[in-house]
């Protein structure tokens, strides 16, 4: 029996929370509404360098003091913007979490922001964003978002160049003001506490934290299209993306077990039919990824520039001929997989209060394991094939990054 | 939580640790084998041959060995180091039975001739995939700068010439030399029951060839204390790695070492995080502690702005002197081993590498650790510890490395 506990406070903050008995570890994960999509396009990375700026110094802390003190406690911690989120998160054992949950109401609600940091906070922004340009994988992932998506769902959290040197400590602070705010925060935790032990000490420390208005980002109605980028390297990488079902949709399981038939376990058929039967890559893979109103397939690989025409081709087929039929036993496979990671995610408290926190944005509730393993239980090859069919994978968006450009 | 071991007669030794409050369980076979032990002309063989394990035993073909371990929702892989090749899979408790014959059957593999062929072409995409990382690229370079001619510094992945040129009897061979059941170990770790588990290795392993083992060239490494840039102008920023010895995997010094790299190195709040990454100089800085077989390295590495490569290696350099000098604090040592401790508890929760330190003591110690065992060894370093790590291995003489733009690396 899964022991979930959930508070929300007047000010709009969630506490979720699920008790995992037998562990010395707790983990925890605070989600501000304060992603990339909420940067102005004038500043974009405002939201990374201000993830970075709330730790460097806080409550009665300067940076180093506050630095020692998370480390004092044992807490692994990271922090960053993604596309809707802001989030913080931290693991560690069981018996420091409370403190090191004082010290993250510091962070969030006192944080100095001191401008003498800003330089040093830029000057590392400016040096992730270049260092892009040394990884092909990551690039040609990037510019796959940014060309699929609609603006500014598509944005990296890195930001760009101008947009990092146009920053100000008082634009950054005015940033926190407005973003940085008790509505829509989300702190999930999990690990071995007691609930009203926990529910207290959240409450002292966030539940005089006022609240203000939301300003949600335009999200245009239009997105670009994919390309070629050139560029003398010794392998083309490749980015597919199509659209698909989110989270909410009815469809959700049937098209988690589409993807999974494409590239769960080394016997999907991306796998097995693009590298194993030919050779033609190393790494190949198509993962889901859902926000709120929408959802998407992103696929990778990578190859010999000289075969990487083929390889797109084959790619291509795999995802198009996905709805012509799928096997009882391939199936099967992948709902195996599916539910052994649930059960087996429970092992980890970070992934525990991950997927709490991501369930809790997504539909406002926690699914249980029971219910999830009800619903990929009752998957059948027909109703993946009825929700292909409904949603075929196409109107792809391809980026690729080599010395040659491919054709679609 | 009981430790278990048994030994067949032909060598292969099974190990377990079971926890009957565990989800899941952790099954795993140790070669000890690596690049380390490959001969002239067979660079890169290891590595390969883990690849064609997946391709199918006489019973099986290459995908009836992925479908088997999906069938059961297995979170299987396999990973080739220096030393060692691990084949292994976690799965939920009842499943046990069916993980254990399709991973010891892989074991035995078929190495039919086309899928040799075939899996060349993986191969080789894979050894480009990371020689397009300068990261890593870096990292592999100067590991044989470094290591010169002791066998620690062959290459994992070979080369393309070195694949090209192997050939599938030369495979075979060294499967026939390394795969023998006394240089294996079966490791399982979680929720399962000990003797079932003896009796299903048992079942399939105890016809496997036993033979003679052992390695060749087990000495430290003394590193050239030189420095080098490989110059290439695409691209953006400068790798820069810095090598010295430190402890073999099996020295009592070894928990002082994972604590002085944390206190030097670690991704925050270490004394290099403070000097480059915190001021915005560079954009990572970090040390880590590698330990061998009779060998082990001190690696601290940097990246960033190529313009600034020569002023943040004195800074690195800097650190590292001072270190050497004064040793370290007591407030510091505290916080690594509050850090270190609480990283080793929360690993410890996860079946599957509760299953590869069960593997890795047994390896390089012939000892089971529990978590506690491991938990006082750390709580156990003082600052007298560290200061005679610092006087068997000094962080001096280093052999550094840089690749990027920079056309030469300079100690001004």
């Amino acid at each position: 029996m899964q022991e979930i506990f959930q508070h929300t406070f007047d000010n709009g903050m969630v506490l979720i929370a699920e008790r995992v008995p037998h562990v010395r570890s707790a983990a925890f994960s605070f989600s501000l509404r304060c992603g990339c999509a909420y940067d102005p396009s004038e500043s974009l990375g405002i939201a990374s360098v201000l993830a970075e700026l709330l730790v460097r110094g806080a409550g009665e802390r300067d940076s180093r003091a506050l630095t020692a003190a998370l480390d004092g406690l044992g807490v692994d911690r990271s922090e960053g913007a993604g596309v809707w989120m802001m989030t913080f998160g931290g693991a560690t054992l069981s018996r420091n979490l409370l403190p090191a949950l004082a010290i993250y109401a510091d962070i969030l609600r006192r944080p100095h922001l001191p401008a003498s940091e800003l330089e040093p906070v830029r000057a590392h922004a400016l040096q992730d964003l270049e260092s892009i340009e040394d990884e092909p994988q990551a690039k040609v992932m990037i510019e796959l978002r940014r060309k699929h998506y609609p603006e500014p769902l598509g944005r990296d959290y890195r930001g760009s160049q101008d947009g990092l040197k146009s920053l100000t400590i008082n634009r950054i602070r005015s940033h926190y003001d407005r973003h940085v705010q008790p509505r829509g925060l989300i702190l999930a935790v999990a690990g071995d506490f007691a609930w009203s032990n926990l529910r207290d000490h959240v409450a002292e420390r966030f539940e005089t934290w006022q609240p203000v208005e939301f300003v949600e980002p335009t999200i245009s109605g239009t997105r670009p299209t994919g390309g070629a980028m050139i560029k003398e390297l010794d392998q083309t990488q490749i980015g597919i993306a199509y659209a698909s079902v989110p989270m909410s949709h009815p469809d959700f399981y049937a098209a988690r077990g589409a993807v999974g038939v494409l590239s769960e376990g080394m016997s999907s058929r991306l796998f097995t039919n693009v590298r194993e039967k030919y050779g033609l890559c190393y790494a190949i893979g198509a993962r889901y990824e859902t926000m709120r109103d929408r959802a998407n397939v992103m696929c990778y690989t990578g190859g010999k520039p000289e075969r990487a025409q083929e390889l797109l081709e084959r790619t291509l087929y795999e995802l198009t001929t996905l709805k012509d039929g799928i096997q009882e036993d391939e199936l099967q496979r992948v709902k195996a997989g599916l539910k052994a990671s649930l059960i087996m995610r429970q092992e980890s408290t970070a992934a525990r209060a991950g997927a709490l926190a991501s369930d809790w944005y997504l539909l406002g509730r926690v699914r249980l394991l029971d219910e999830m393993q009800r619903a990929v239980d009752s998957l059948t090859p027909q109703r993946v094939v009825d929700h292909l069919r409904a949603f075929p994978p196409g109107d792809f968006t391809i980026v690729t990054l080599g010395p040659e450009p491919l054709k679609d | 939580m009981q430790f278990h071991r048994q030994v067949l007669p032909n060598g292969l030794e099974i190990l377990g640790e079971t926890n009957p409050s565990a989800l899941s369980v952790a099954v795993g076979f140790f070669v000890k084998t690596g690049s380390r032990d490959e001969v002239a002309g067979e660079s890169g063989v290891s590595h390969f041959l883990e690849h064609m394990l997946f391709k199918g035993t006489e019973k099986r073909s290459a995908f009836d060995v992925n479908r088997d371990f999906d069938r059961i929702g297995a979170d299987n892989n396999a990973f080739t180091s220096e030393e060692n090749t691990v084949y292994h899979a976690t799965v939920l408790p009842e499943y046990l039975p069916d993980v254990v014959d399709v991973l010891a059957d892989m074991l035995r593999p078929a190495l039919r001739q086309d899928d040799f062929d075939t899996e060349k072409g993986v191969i080789q995409d894979e050894i480009v995939r990371y020689e397009v990382q300068p990261a890593w690229s870096t990292y592999d370079h100067s590991r044989k700068v470094y290591f010169q001619s002791h066998p620690l510094g062959q290459s994992i992945l070979g080369t393309k010439e070195s694949i090209d040129a192997l050939t599938r009897d030369q495979m075979l061979d060294y499967f026939k030399r390394r795969y023998v059941a006394p240089n294996i170990l079966a490791v399982a770790a979680g929720k399962f029951e000990w003797d079932g588990f003896v009796r299903l290795i048992e079942k399939q392993c105890a016809n496997w060839p036993s033979g003679p083992v052992g390695r060749v060239g087990r000495v430290p490494a003394v590193g050239t204390a030189t420095i080098s840039a490989i110059h290439r102008p695409k691209v953006m920023q400068e790798y820069v790695m810095l090598w010295n010895a430190a402890p073999a995997a099996d020295s009592p010094l070894r928990y002082a070492a994972h604590l002085l790299a944390s206190i030097v190195g670690d991704y925050v709040g270490s004394r290099l995080y403070w000097a480059l990454v915190d001021p915005g100089h560079a954009e990572s800085a970090d040390m880590g502690y590698y330990e061998y077989d009779a060998a082990g390295v001190f690696v601290t590495s940097f990246s960033g702005s190529p313009e600034a490569s020569d002023e943040n290696l004195k800074r690195v350099r800097t650190v590292l002197a001072e270190v050497q000098q004064k040793g370290v604090l007591p407030a510091e040592l505290e916080l690594a081993r509050t850090k270190l401790a609480s990283r080793e508890v929360r690993a410890s929760e996860r079946t599957f590498r509760r299953m590869l330190g069960l593997g890795r003591d047994w390896t390089y110690l012939g000892q089971y650790r529990t978590l506690d065992d491991e938990l006082a060894a750390i709580d156990s370093v003082t600052i007298e510890t560290v200061n005679e790590l610092l006087q068997k291995h000094p962080l001096n003489d280093f052999t550094i490395v840089g690749l990027g733009p920079a056309e030469k690396l300079q100690l001004v």
